[in-house]
C-alpha cells in the first residue's frame, strides 16, 4: 500500500489541528471570576457562609452550561482578614487573573480598600454585605441592606412593642458609628427618645460598667450594634447579671456572625432583628435553595445568614445580566446590570440604576432556641439613604462613599 | 444609694479581674524575670480547657479551678523544658522566644479548635441590689482572688517551699550551693505561673466567651500591671490592680470605655514616673 505525500500531509495536518477544534467546541476558555472573602483570621465566621454561597452559585451556572457557552472559573482569594492583602488580590483578580468580576468584601473597611483599584481597572465589581449606605459608584454593586431598609422598619417595630425611650450600643469603628446616627434619625422620626449611647473599640470585652449605667438609664430597649467576637461577651455578662428578658435587645448585625447559635437560648431568646434575609424564611425559593446547598455541602452547611444569601444574590444578578448583554464587554454589562431583577430566596431583588443598591424585601424576626422566627416582611424597600446623596444617572463618574447626613 | 453600691461591687470584680489575669505573670515575669509573651496564650488555653471540660460533662467549677490550671501547668512544664530553661536570665532572647511560642500557640488553638467564639454560660446568674442587678460570678472572683493572693502570701512567706523559691530567685548560685537544684525551683515556679494563667482563663471563659486570638487583649494590662506593682509580686501586683481598675472604671463609668482605657494607661505612666521602680520598689519595700 503507498501512501501519497498529499495524504500523508493531510493525516498530518488533521491531528495538528485536532486540539484546536476540541478546545473551541467542547472546552471554551473559562470565564475567570473573583470571589475575596475572609475564610480565616478574625472574619472567617462571615467569611465562610458567604464563599460557601459563591461556591453554589457558580457550581450551579458550570452545571447550567456556562455562560456564552463559556463554563465559569472561580479564582478565590482568602485575605485572612487583612486589609492589605485585599488590596493585593484585588490588583492581582484584575491585571494577572483578568478576572469578568470580582465579588468580595465582608467590612466597609475592606471594601473601601478594593473598590477604588477594581474602579480603576474598570473590573465590575460586587459588596454583597449589609452595611451603613452611601457607595456611590457605577463600576460598583451592594446588593446587601442598608439602614433606610432595616433600620427604618425596625425602630417603629421595637418602639410600638417595648417603648419609646432606645440605649444604644455599638462597635467604635464606622459602622457602628454611622448606623447609630440612623439609629437616632429613625428614633426620632418615630417619637422615640436616645437616653444613652457607648461606642466599644473591638477588643473590649469588659461590660459590667456599661451594663450597671444601661440599668440607670432605665431604656424600654437596648439597641445593639456590637460586632464580633470580643463584643459577644456583652451578652454573656448581660445574661449573668440577670438582665436577659428585663430589658429587651434589638439589633441589626446580630445572628449574621452566628451570635444567636453560639449563645445559649437563655441568653440569646427575645432579640429581634431585621435583615433582607433569614435562613428561616417560609417560601418554596428558600426551600430548594437551602436544600441544593445542603446537598452540596451536608454536615458543613453553615447557617445562611443575609451576607451569605446575598453573595449568591450576586453572582445570579451578574450572570443575568451577561446572558442578557450577550458578552463580557463591561460597558454593555452594566447597562443590563441596571434595573436587573432576580427572585431568588430571600424574595425578589431589583437593582436601582440610580444607587446600584438593591430595592428588597426586608423582614423581621426574633432569636427563639438559636434561630430566628420571622415576625414580620416589608415588600420591596427602596435604599432611600444612598439615593439621597448618590444619582448615577446625573454623575456616571462619582466615585465615593458618602456619609450621609441625617441632622445630628 | 444603690447605683453607688453597684458602682462600688463593680469596680471590686473589675480589680479582682485585673488581679486575676495579672497574677500569672506575676510569678513568670515578676519573679523569674521571664518576659513571657505567651501569657495570653496561657490564659486563652486555660478557657479552652475550661470550655472543652465543661462540655463533656464535668462540672463547671470543676473545669475552672481543676482542669484548667493543671492543663497549661503541664503545657508551661514541657515548654519551660523545651524552650524557656535554655534562656534564663537573656531577657531579649526569652521575649523573642516567647513571643514566637505566642504565635506558635494561636496557630495551633486555631487549627484544633477553629477560629470562632466558644463558650459556655455563666453559672449561678445575677444579684439585684434594689432595682440594679450584678453577676454575682463577678463578685464570686472577688473572693477567688482574696483567697488566692492570701494563700499566696502565706506560702510565700510562713513556709519552706516559698522560702526556697524566693531565696533562689534571688541568688540561683548561693540557693545551689546550699543543696538545692535551682533548674527544679525554676520549671516548678514556671508551672504554678501557667498554673495561675490557665485559672484566669477558666474563670474568664463563661464571662467573656473563648477565641484562638483573645490572649492580645489580656497581655497588655497583665504587663502594665505588674510592672506598675513593682519587686514585690503579691503585694504589688494586688495594689496595682486595685489603683489601676478603679481608675479605669470610674473614667469609664463617667466618660466613655475608650477614655476608660486611655486614663488607666496614663494613670500607669504617670505612676512609673513617680515611682520607677513600681508601687512596691519605692513603698512597701520586703512584701513578697
Amino acid at each position: 500500500m503507498t501512501i501519497s505525500r498529499r495524504a500523508m500531509l493531510q493525516v498530518m495536518g488533521g491531528t495538528l489541528a485536532v486540539p484546536y477544534v476540541a478546545r473551541s467546541a467542547f472546552a471554551a476558555d473559562p470565564i475567570k471570576v473573583a470571589g475575596i472573602f475572609d475564610v480565616s483570621g478574625g472574619l472567617d465566621i462571615y467569611g465562610q457562609p458567604m464563599v460557601a454561597c459563591l461556591d453554589l452559585a457558580i457550581d450551579e451556572l458550570n452545571a447550567a452550561g456556562g455562560l456564552l457557552g463559556r463554563p465559569l472559573q472561580l479564582v478565590k482569594y482568602d485575605p485572612q482578614s487583612d486589609i492589605q492583602l485585599y488590596t493585593q488580590y484585588a490588583t492581582a483578580a484584575a491585571t494577572k487573573e483578568k478576572v469578568a468580576v470580582v465579588f468580595g468584601g465582608i467590612t466597609s473597611a475592606s471594601r473601601e480598600a478594593i473598590r477604588p483599584i477594581l474602579h480603576r481597572y474598570q473590573t465590575p465589581y460586587f459588596y454583597p454585605a449589609l452595611y451603613e449606605g452611601g457607595v456611590c459608584d457605577r463600576n460598583a454593586f451592594m446588593t446587601g441592606s442598608t439602614p433606610a431598609q432595616t433600620i427604618e422598619k425596625l425602630i417603629p417595630f421595637v418602639t410600638k412593642k417595648w417603648g419609646k425611650k432606645i440605649y444604644i450600643i455599638a462597635a467604635d469603628y464606622n459602622y457602628g458609628q454611622i448606623s447609630a446616627k440612623w439609629v437616632r434619625k429613625y428614633a426620632r422620626d418615630n417619637g422615640a427618645e436616645v437616653v444613652g449611647e457607648e461606642f466599644f473599640p473591638l477588643d473590649v470585652t469588659e461590660f459590667g460598667t456599661t451594663i450597671s449605667k444601661i440599668q440607670a438609664a432605665k431604656p424600654d430597649l437596648v439597641y445593639s450594634l456590637l460586632v464580633g467576637g470580643n463584643h459577644m461577651s456583652f451578652f454573656r455578662q448581660w445574661a449573668a447579671a440577670g438582665m436577659s428578658g428585663k430589658i429587651p435587645m434589638a439589633s441589626t448585625d446580630f445572628g449574621v456572625g452566628n451570635e444567636h447559635i453560639v449563645l445559649t437560648p437563655k441568653e440569646s431568646n427575645g432579640v429581634i432583628a431585621a435583615y433582607a434575609y433569614f435562613q428561616e424564611l417560609d417560601n418554596l425559593e428558600n426551600k430548594a435553595f437551602l436544600s441544593r446547598l445542603r446537598a452540596k455541602f451536608g454536615d458543613k452547611t453553615p447557617y445562611v445568614n443575609e451576607l451569605a444569601a446575598e453573595t449568591w444574590y450576586a453572582v445570579a444578578h451578574w450572570a443575568r445580566s451577561v446572558k442578557a448583554a450577550g458578552k463580557l464587554d463591561r460597558d454593555v454589562v452594566l447597562a443590563a446590570l441596571e434595573g436587573s431583577t432576580i427572585d431568588g430566596p430571600g424574595g425578589k431583588s431589583t437593582i436601582d440604576p440610580s444607587t446600584h443598591h438593591c430595592k428588597m424585601d426586608v423582614h423581621i424576626g426574633e432569636v427563639k432556641n438559636h434561630a430566628f422566627v420571622v415576625l414580620e416582611s416589608y415588600a420591596q424597600q427602596a435604599p432611600s439613604d444612598t439615593a439621597a446623596v448618590c444619582d448615577l444617572k446625573k454623575n456616571p463618574n462619582d466615585n465615593q462613599q458618602y456619609v450621609i447626613s441625617v441632622g445630628n | 444609694m444603690e447605683f453607688a453600691i453597684t458602682t462600688l461591687l463593680n469596680v471590686l470584680a473589675a480589680i479582682a479581674n485585673l488581679a486575676l489575669i495579672s497574677s500569672g505573670l506575676a510569678v513568670i515575669f515578676g519573679m523569674m524575670r521571664v518576659i513571657n509573651l505567651a501569657h495570653g496564650e496561657f490564659i486563652m488555653l486555660g478557657g479552652f480547657a475550661t470550655i472543652y471540660a465543661a462540655r463533656m460533662g464535668i462540672n463547671i467549677w470543676i473545669a475552672i479551678f481543676v482542669v484548667s490550671p493543671l492543663f497549661v501547668a503541664a503545657v508551661g512544664y514541657v515548654l519551660e523544658r523545651l524552650v524557656i530553661r535554655h534562656l534564663y536570665g537573656r531577657l531579649v532572647d526569652t521575649m523573642l522566644a516567647t513571643w514566637g511560642l505566642s504565635l506558635a500557640l494561636i496557630g495551633a488553638a486555631t487549627m484544633i479548635f477553629g477560629n470562632r467564639v466558644e463558650g459556655v454560660a455563666a453559672p449561678l446568674g445575677g444579684v439585684s441590689i434594689g432595682q440594679y442587678s450584678i453577676s454575682l460570678y463577678g463578685q464570686v472572683e472577688v473572693w477567688v482572688v482574696l483567697v488566692l493572693f492570701a494563700a499566696g502570701y502565706l506560702v510565700l512567706k510562713y513556709t519552706e517551699v516559698g522560702l526556697v523559691a524566693r531565696a533562689t530567685m534571688q541568688n540561683p548560685a548561693m540557693a545551689a550551693s546550699l543543696g538545692v537544684n535551682p533548674s527544679r525551683v525554676y520549671s516548678f515556679t514556671f508551672c504554678v505561673g501557667a498554673a495561675l494563667s490557665g485559672l484566669a482563663g477558666g474563670f474568664l471563659a463563661p464571662l467573656s466567651g473563648v477565641v484562638p486570638t483573645m490572649g492580645v487583649a489580656y497581655v497588655a494590662r497583665a504587663f502594665i500591671t505588674v510592672i506598675t506593682g513593682g519587686l514585690s509580686i503579691l503585694v504589688g501586683t494586688a495594689l496595682s490592680s486595685s489603683l489601676l481598675a478603679t481608675i479605669g472604671t470610674v473614667a469609664t463609668l463617667f466618660t466613655t470605655p475608650v477614655v476608660g482605657d486611655v486614663v488607666l494607661l496614663v494613670a500607669a505612666i504617670v505612676l512609673l514616673r513617680l515611682l520607677p521602680k513600681g508601687i512596691t520598689g519605692s513603698i512597701f519595700r520586703g512584701a513578697p
